[in-house]
């Protein structure tokens, strides 16, 4: 599956398949099914649908090298692009139905409440990124220069779980598992980094 | 292409049927992992509430004097439930308790009494029913109004007779198993035990006699004429309405009297987050949430919070120069 059609193709997979949540919940909203809380459920959906992605997408390199796939990669931009969508959604719910836009009352959330300011960070990192995903903006900013900026999304992965896990009251189980899946996407990393040096070394 | 003589026929069609299968696969491949993803969401997010019907309770005299505000429906009322010993989810308390019995149910009364003493729900229900509607607060941000059967709580523990040096009264949930006292009680439902919750089992609450005296206090057995449903604290729960949403204690099998402040769960869970008191305050906020707002479920803006949930006038004298910002 390495011709162009079929990258397109499991492209459109992707995103339409991004994209049933969205389309569900909005079915739900319009029959009155989300419940006594509306806003509530859709705060949080969009919530953990954003975190699904943003995962996702730090998922596609250790995956990709582990399975010596290498089309993989070309699937990132569109992953990354799903989670800071679901993240403007979850935003607007946040701002304008939960809120009101009453930005007197944002901006004291913010200030009082850490898991806030941790959320809103979270989706702030991942604005320059969204921005400069297009192949024109690598171009522009050099390979190196555009893959240091994007290592950024190791930050907002880390805001967006500690956001997850200050939200909670007392029942931390889906919270311990976004942190476990994070740490083994990020362990992998710091793994990947140093590991084949080692083995390179040896081979010398 | 097709009218390029120099390609047999037979050619043509194989192409054809070639392209069609892939776009069929394609085709195919786009539907059915739509319809997985939508058939996963689906079982994440089950389909609405389905409706409770608990037995007429037969005779109650109605509210005197309704608030003016609406009452939520019955439907949101029993299925957004905070019922931590099923679910933490509060969509996911009503599903799970189809197998909460609760007959027979006893409320043991003990403590600092003259003779400790098993209250049956049956006499319970003979105390003279009343029906009261108040607005109930969460300490989450949302409100309802709901309107509940019940008796003040003063006239069980009239009853109960407790020491003159009892000042405070500890409330107790059921949580499978006997009574505290060993009076039978209906053996846990399934749901019952959800080992996620994060706080300690059973859940205890408690307040200053004064407050559990106040006619404003209620021992509620049902609500909008029935008996009280399972996910809303059946067969009889504390309803407490100046007081956020947590003190007011669900499916009661114990109340003690005790001359020291009783332990309740979420002030022992995160003391800086939750006192004993908890009342309304919208001058107190909590870590995570404001509390100077709240949701009406069936609403979509958010209305001003009222100190002691607007029930001041009743209430605020009970704390007369205590600083309710130290006494959260």
């Amino acid at each position: 599956m390495t011709g162009a059609g079929d990258i397109r193709f499991v492209k459109v997979l992707i995103a339409v398949n991004g994209i049933v949540p969205l389309a569900m919940l909005g079915w739900d909203w319009n029959q009155g099914n989300l419940g006594a809380n509306p806003i509530e459920f859709i705060l949080s959906t969009t919530g953990y649908l954003t975190l699904i992605f943003l995962l996702l997408s730090l998922a596609v390199t250790p995956l990709r090298k582990m399975t010596g796939r290498n089309e993989l990669i070309r699937f990132r931009r569109l992953v990354g692009l799903l989670a800071f969508f679901y993240g403007c959604v979850h935003l607007i719910t946040y701002s304008i139905f939960d809120k009101s836009l009453d930005l007197s009352a944002i901006v004291s959330d913010v200030w009082e409440r850490p898991f806030i300011a941790l959320g809103m960070s979270a989706l702030g990192i991942m604005l320059p990124l969204a921005i400069t995903s297009t192949n024109g903006w690598i171009k522009r900013l050099g390979g190196k220069r555009w893959q240091k900026l994007h290592r950024l999304v190791y930050l907002a992965g880390i805001f967006a779980v500690l956001h997850f896990w200050l939200i909670q009251k007392s029942d931390f189980s889906w919270p311990i598992v976004g942190v476990l899946v994070l740490a083994a996407l990020l362990i992998y990393r710091v793994w990947a980094k140093f590991a084949p040096k080692a083995g390179a070394s040896a081979k010398a | 292409m097709a009218e390029d003589t120099k390609i047999r026929s037979s050619e043509i069609t194989d192409e054809a049927t070639y392209l069609n299968r892939r776009s069929f696969i394609k085709a195919g491949a786009l539907a059915g992992s739509a319809v997985a993803t939508g058939a996963l969401y689906r079982y994440l997010n089950p389909p609405p509430p389905r409706e409770v019907s608990t037995a007429k309770i037969g005779d109650f005299s109605e509210a005197e004097s309704p608030l003016s505000d609406e009452l939520t429906s019955l439907q949101d009322i029993t299925n957004y439930n905070n019922f931590y010993e099923f679910s933490t989810d509060k969509r996911g308390v009503a599903p799970l308790v189809d197998d909460f019995e609760v007959r027979p149910w006893t409320i043991a009364v003990d403590g600092l009494v003259e003779q400790p003493t098993l209250f049956g729900i049956e006499d319970l229900l003979k105390i003279d029913q009343e029906e009261r509607i108040y607005r109930f607060r969460c300490v989450e941000g949302w409100s309802m109004v709901i309107p509940w059967v019940g008796f003040p709580l003063s006239k069980l523990i009239e009853k109960a007779k407790p020491l003159s040096k009892a000042r405070y009264v500890a409330f107790q949930t059921y949580y499978g198993g006997a009574n505290p006292s060993g009076a039978q009680l209906p053996p846990g439902p399934n749901g019952m035990g959800n080992i996620f919750a994060g706080i300690p089992f059973p859940y205890v609450e408690g307040l200053r006699m004064d407050e559990a005296m106040h006619p404003l206090t209620l021992l509620a057995t049902g609500l909008y004429g029935r008996l009280m449903p399972a996910q809303n604290g059946a067969p009889i729960r504390l309803v407490v309405p100046w007081k956020y949403g947590f003190k007011s204690i669900k499916s009661v099998v114990r109340i003690s009297f005790t001359d020291e402040e009783p332990p309740t769960t979420w002030s022992k869970q995160a003391p800086n987050e939750y006192g004993f008191y908890s009342n309304v305050n919208p001058d107190v906020p909590h870590p995570r949430w404001s509390q100077a707002t709240e949701r009406r479920i069936g609403e979509y803006g958010r209305r001003e919070t009222l100190p002691f949930n607007g029930y001041g006038e009743e209430v605020a004298g009970l704390y007369k120069g205590m600083d309710l910002k130290r006494y959260y």
